[in-house]
């Protein structure tokens, strides 16, 4: 009868994994890093894109993607000073924007600046799959993925589908951010997908006249949540006026102030 | 039978396209000045992923109890004159996430909306995530039988906050949603050693996109780090703080919401 149990167990596991997609990595792209929070407006954008050109620039040998999965509030397109729709490969493939040697691919290409997404999540899903695999990528040694704010679709939707090597979480150091940078950790376990580090985002600011610093934010919050998780603080990111002035321009800090603080 | 919605006169939203800029934080202060004016104010928190909500108020171990007519809210303190409703007040543990598809997500707002016992109040304050997705959808679409009075949109001042706040705007006359006006959140930062203001997060577009869109601009609010520590704390800013920074733009703000209300209905 033991037999028999373990071909019930067996059937049963066959019958529950039917229902989730398989993960399939993508063509050429060898490890995929995602940035996400859960709390939205701590920097995810800011820091995905100066952190891909940051990669490129460490090692001019190693290819970098930028995949701009916020659906809702895509904000690579202006970061990176990119516009305009992908031209399409014979392949029937979208071929992405390349600015900085990165190469981009966002919902923010497809769309007109001021058309709102107002999708449910079933089209969201579909979309995500289309940014992610028909895209001709080409050979890449690293695909930074922008996440949006949340736990919701577009997360369950990209750690199904592809094999992700590791997720960092960016966070302020106000509590509520942190409450949601929990969650965010949270979601990662139960999806399986190993989280990297935490990074705390506007951690202080310098006043440009008189020096002093303030801990706008609250100070350390970050330092605390990633002790209680066990886990590493990859970086400490002041707030900087330069940092906003250049996203803002298209030229992220990285690429136009690589002497600045941050 | 009488729905719970039935004695809220006015129901605002607040949005916005991107993430972070002040959406609860806005909707807590606009709740607290509205009280200081004699109102009673209830938060319906619908970020179902962060509900930042019950924390603003250092409410955050309370547990939500069923009367008759459904959920009874949380009130905030004994004079009962603000209450809340939030998943953040329906987890296990505070660090639960809620990784939901959107039926799931949209199942829950319905509940949210019909099946919570407000009873009489002056203002229902929707608090939402960024974005313009299931959440949103479904909000709109709960309330428009009891008519909402319209929505507040916050937005930091840069180019990229600016952008998503666009495409909120759009979302709102796509819904039929009436714009009350667009609050331009974190403009500016007074360094409290010197008085040097700087404009970490830019200046000015909210108050441009407000123009440019012809909708009302309600006011800008400073970077203020005693408003930061009054939520991580659950302490009633508008009370304790008057002289802060921020204290001027939220009043104003309050004020011109129920100068509008006055307006609406006379």
């Amino acid at each position: 009868s033991s037999s028999r149990d373990e071909a019930l167990r067996d059937r049963r596991a066959r019958i529950l994994s039917r229902g989730l997609p398989k993960q399939k990595p993508i063509e050429g792209v060898k490890q995929v890093v995602v940035f996400a929070s859960g709390k939205g407006g701590v920097g995810k954008s800011t820091t995905a894109v100066n952190i891909a050109l940051a990669l490129a620039a460490n090692d001019s040998t190693k290819e970098v993607g930028l995949l701009d999965a916020d659906i809702y509030g895509p904000s690579i397109p202006k970061m990176m000073n990119l516009k305009g729709n992908p031209e399409l490969t014979p392949k029937n493939l979208m071929r992405p924007l390349k600015n900085y040697g990165i190469a981009c691919m966002s919902m923010g290409f497809l769309v007109e600046e001021t058309a709102p997404i107002v999708w449910r999540g079933l089209m969201v899903m579909s979309a995500v799959e289309k940014l992610l695999r028909q895209v001709d990528w080409g050979q890449l040694d690293y695909l930074v993925i922008d996440m949006p704010p949340g736990t919701g679709d577009v997360q369950l939707s990209v750690s199904q589908n592809i094999p992700i090597a590791g997720a960092v979480i960016v966070s302020t150091p106000q509590d509520v951010a942190l409450l949601d940078a929990r969650k965010g950790a949270e979601m990662f376990r139960k999806v399986h997908v190993p989280v990297l580090g935490l990074v705390q985002n506007m951690s202080v600011f310098q006043c440009p006249k008189c020096k002093h610093e303030t801990h706008i934010f609250g100070a350390d919050g970050v330092r605390d949540l990633a002790k209680t998780l066990g886990l590493d603080i990859l970086g400490d990111i002041p707030l900087h006026v330069n940092i906003r002035e250049t996203c803002d321009s298209g030229q992220p800090v990285v690429i136009s102030q690589p002497q600045s603080d941050a | 039978e009488r729905s719970n919605l039935a004695g809220v006169r006015h129901i605002l939203l607040v949005l916005s396209g991107k993430g972070g800029v002040g959406k609860s934080t806005i909707s807590t202060q606009l709740a607290l000045s509205l009280r200081h004016s004699g109102k009673k104010v209830g938060i319906l928190d619908v970020d179902l992923c962060g509900p930042s909500i019950p924390r603003m108020f250092s409410v955050q171990d309370n547990d939500v109890h069923q009367c008759d007519s459904g959920w009874v809210p949380v009130f905030v303190d004994q004079d009962k004159s603000i209450s809340l409703m939030s998943i953040g007040f329906l987890l296990e543990k505070p660090d639960d996430a809620v990784v939901w598809r959107g039926p799931k997500k949209n199942a829950l707002i319905k509940q949210f909306v019909a099946d919570v016992a407000w009873g009489d109040l002056d203002f229902l304050i929707v608090d939402t995530p960024p974005g313009t997705s299931d959440e949103h959808i479904s909000t709109v679409e709960a309330l428009r039988p009891y008519k909402p009075l319209g929505a507040i949109l916050v937005t930091t001042p840069q180019a990229v906050s600016v952008g998503d706040v666009r495409r909120e705007l759009t979302f709102c006359k796509k819904t039929g949603l009436r714009v009350l006006g667009i609050v331009e959140n974190m403009s500016g930062f007074v360094c409290p050693h010197c008085s040097e203001c700087t404009n970490i997060f830019s200046k000015g577009g909210g108050e441009e996109l407000a123009k440019h869109a012809g909708v009302p601009f309600l006011g800008s609010v400073p970077l203020d780090p005693q408003l930061s520590q009054s939520l991580e704390e659950g302490r009633d800013f508008i009370q304790e703080f008057p002289k802060s920074s921020a204290f001027p733009a939220l009043t104003h703000i309050a004020q011109q919401i129920l100068d509008g209300t006055l307006q609406r209905s006379s």
